[in-house]
């Protein structure tokens, strides 16, 4: 492996997991579209700064983009605050009016220079090792590391001094407001570091991939954790693995390494998607099924705590009156003599101890609701975990 | 069904201070006022409850009093000093539906969140907070829970761990918008003894409430509001037919339990 792939990788990462950070916040506030807007609307920002600096990696040039990024949003929260229009709709009239107003910049103006529409739209992380950052004769590196590293950097620090009042704000704003945290500052907080980022990953991935690597991370990490600050780990640990495996999956394919590595993320999610644990789509349906099951044999323990005369409990008769189909009677049949539930004497089925407690304790659960009292079957019993 | 044995015939505890002084308030949505001009003073001690139809301008007063709404007339004092200053004697608790449960978080992590304003800026919570959260935990019955997930809790659960965050907060005022909303009976009890063991301690407790027939079970103090405030003061003296007319526009009758 090549120094300048080793460069490549890095910057890939750093850009991922300073997009993850912020973009864990933007998917909880249900915000991701605010991402997308952001990162076509700092373009006029972008073509400006170069204007003035020649320089793609110039500071200017991020501090314009952030503020135009910033507009964005008080134009977006003005629009809609006038309620002739909702959010989505106000998000679709400002940020095609901003990135166009900058392609037409870069179209009038800046033909013969090296920024052009592909490279804003796409970014070129290939070329990024070739751009260094020279200190006084020595090369330490290439530009884009550095500038994504220092954004990085502000945005880890932040996210340690602010944890409390992002969380606190992103989950109540109301509360928070009323503890004395400004929601507003926080909210233009969290909008200018997902600005900054957006400039500073700009140039790696380009405007329309930088939101994969905000919201696809964010979005899994959602699927597979129920605490937030796993999640943030979650978020930066898929964001990293996308990066560098989407770089080989480039290299091999002689392909667009930002292409490889949003196309990561979509498998990535996808497979969370299908296989997560609790929240993924496979575990539901084999949840939905237990519960039927569960339900099933929670009718039949019924049927037979309130039926003692021995033709209703025999085996043939359960399908009749329980109205079931045979093959149903008899998985739940066996499900319940599995757990010793039931004692099948010459085709009569009978409660046993274990089958009478459990199902006096269902019904009382049914009937007061109390959570407290059945905790411990929530253990084995699919139907109460709700 | 909700026990007899709570009838509430207690005098109110007031102590003559006030707690909570609302001038002239005026809070607009888009120049539409929601609230016009209120004047409220609710004593130090009791236990009030607001009523009025939808739209009325309930939660409004809750949210402006606590500095979430800027009115666009009018002053609130919190034992006569403005909010801003006050903040650490008053707990909120919001309406459940104000909140996404889907959050990733836990219960007793939402209960410690009730420790942030003292906390202020930066400081992250610690052991002493983390003991009070789960003694507020206990005091609600949720305990068991704490390190469930939310969204796996039952309305009146979550209801609960709402009143466990403002719980922890040790304020002297409690402003709850509709904290009997979407509960069971169980759970309404529970909530309820836990507010008049608060007065009991000597704290002011305002709950926006919507179930007229329990007003006068529970509640010691009532203010009428309809956009206008139409009547505050003790329930014996001021929760009648009349008022009640007056706020909710129709020929209003309740029957008030002996």
């Amino acid at each position: 492996m090549s120094s300048a792939q080793l460069e490549i990788q890095l910057i890939a990462c750093l850009v991922a997991i300073a997009c993850a950070i912020p973009g864990t916040f933007l998917v909880l506030r249900k915000m991701a579209m605010i991402s997308d807007a952001i990162s076509h609307s700092i373009l006029p920002g972008i073509v400006i700064g170069f204007f003035i600096t020649q320089d793609l990696n110039s500071p200017l040039l991020i501090l314009l983009a952030a503020l135009t990024g910033i507009l964005t949003v008080v134009l977006v929260e003005y629009i809609q605050k006038t309620g002739l229009v909702k959010e989505d709709t106000a998000i679709g009239l400002v940020f095609p009016a901003l990135f166009s107003i900058g392609v037409i910049m870069i179209a009038k103006n800046a033909n013969d220079v090296h920024l052009d529409v592909d490279a804003v739209l796409l970014g070129e992380l290939a070329f990024a090792p070739f751009d260094r950052l020279i200190i006084s004769g020595a090369d330490v590196g290439p530009k884009s590391l550095w500038i994504i590293g220092t954004i990085l950097a502000i945005t880890v620090g932040l996210l340690f001094a602010f944890f409390k009042e992002l969380k606190i704000s992103t989950f109540d704003a109301g509360l928070a407001a009323s503890l004395g945290f400004s929601p507003v500052a926080i909210h233009y907080g969290l909008m200018t570091v997902s600005s900054v980022t957006t400039v500073g990953a700009f140039d790696a991935v380009g405007a329309i991939l930088v939101v994969a690597l905000m919201i696809a991370p964010a979005a899994t990490a959602y699927l597979l954790t129920n605490e937030l600050k796993r999640m943030l780990i979650y978020a930066i640990c898929f964001g990293v693995c996308s990066a560098i495996s989407g770089y080989w999956v480039a290299h091999w394919l002689d392909a667009s390494i930002a292409g490889s590595i949003t196309t990561m993320l979509g498998i990535l999610f996808l497979a969370v998607y299908l296989f997560a644990p609790n929240k993924g789509v496979i575990a539901v349906l084999y949840r939905e099924k237990q519960q039927r099951t569960e339900v099933s044999l929670l009718t039949f323990l019924l049927h037979l705590k309130n039926h003692t005369d021995e033709r209703e409990r025999h085996v043939n008769h359960l399908n009749e009156h329980i109205n079931w189909q045979k093959v149903r009677s008899k998985s739940v049949l066996d499900l319940a003599l599995k757990n010793n539930m039931i004692l099948l004497d010459n085709n009569i089925v009978s409660l046993t101890e274990k089958g009478e407690a459990f199902t006096s304790k269902a019904i009382n659960y049914i009937i007061t609701n109390k959570d407290a009292q059945i905790e411990d079957m929530k253990d084995d019993f699919f139907l109460f975990r709700g | 069904m909700i026990s007899k044995e709570n009838v509430n015939n207690e005098t109110p505890t007031s102590t003559g201070v006030v707690a909570v002084k609302v001038d002239d308030l005026t809070v607009a949505y888009n120049y539409k006022p929601v609230l016009w001009d209120i004047d409220l003073e609710i004593p130090e001690g009791v236990l009030m409850a607001i009523v009025g139809p939808n739209g009325a301008g309930k939660s409004t007063l809750i949210k402006s009093i606590l500095g979430i709404l800027k009115p666009i007339a009018g002053s609130v004092s919190i034992y006569n000093k403005p909010y801003q200053k006050q903040r650490q004697l008053v707990a909120y608790v919001p309406q459940k539906g104000s909140v996404d449960w889907d959050f990733p978080t836990t219960a007793l992590d939402v209960v410690l969140m009730g420790t942030y304003g003292s906390l202020g800026w930066i400081k992250r919570p610690g052991q002493k907070e983390k003991k009070e959260a789960l003694e507020a935990l206990e005091k609600v019955g949720m305990l068991p829970f704490k390190n469930r997930q939310i969204s796996q809790l039952s309305g009146g659960q979550q209801q609960r761990i709402f009143l466990a965050r403002a719980l922890v907060q040790n304020a002297s005022i409690y402003f709850m918008d509709e904290p009997f909303q979407g509960v069971d009976a169980t759970t309404e009890i529970a909530i309820i003894n836990i507010l008049k063991e608060l007065r009991k301690a000597g704290k002011t407790v305002v709950v926006v409430h919507h179930d007229l027939q329990t007003v006068p079970e529970y509640f010691d103090w009532v203010t009428f509001l309809n956009v206008k405030k139409i009547a505050t003061g003790p329930v014996k003296d001021i929760f009648n037919d009349d008022n009640l007319t007056k706020t909710y526009g129709i020929n209003y009758k309740v029957s008030i339990q002996e």
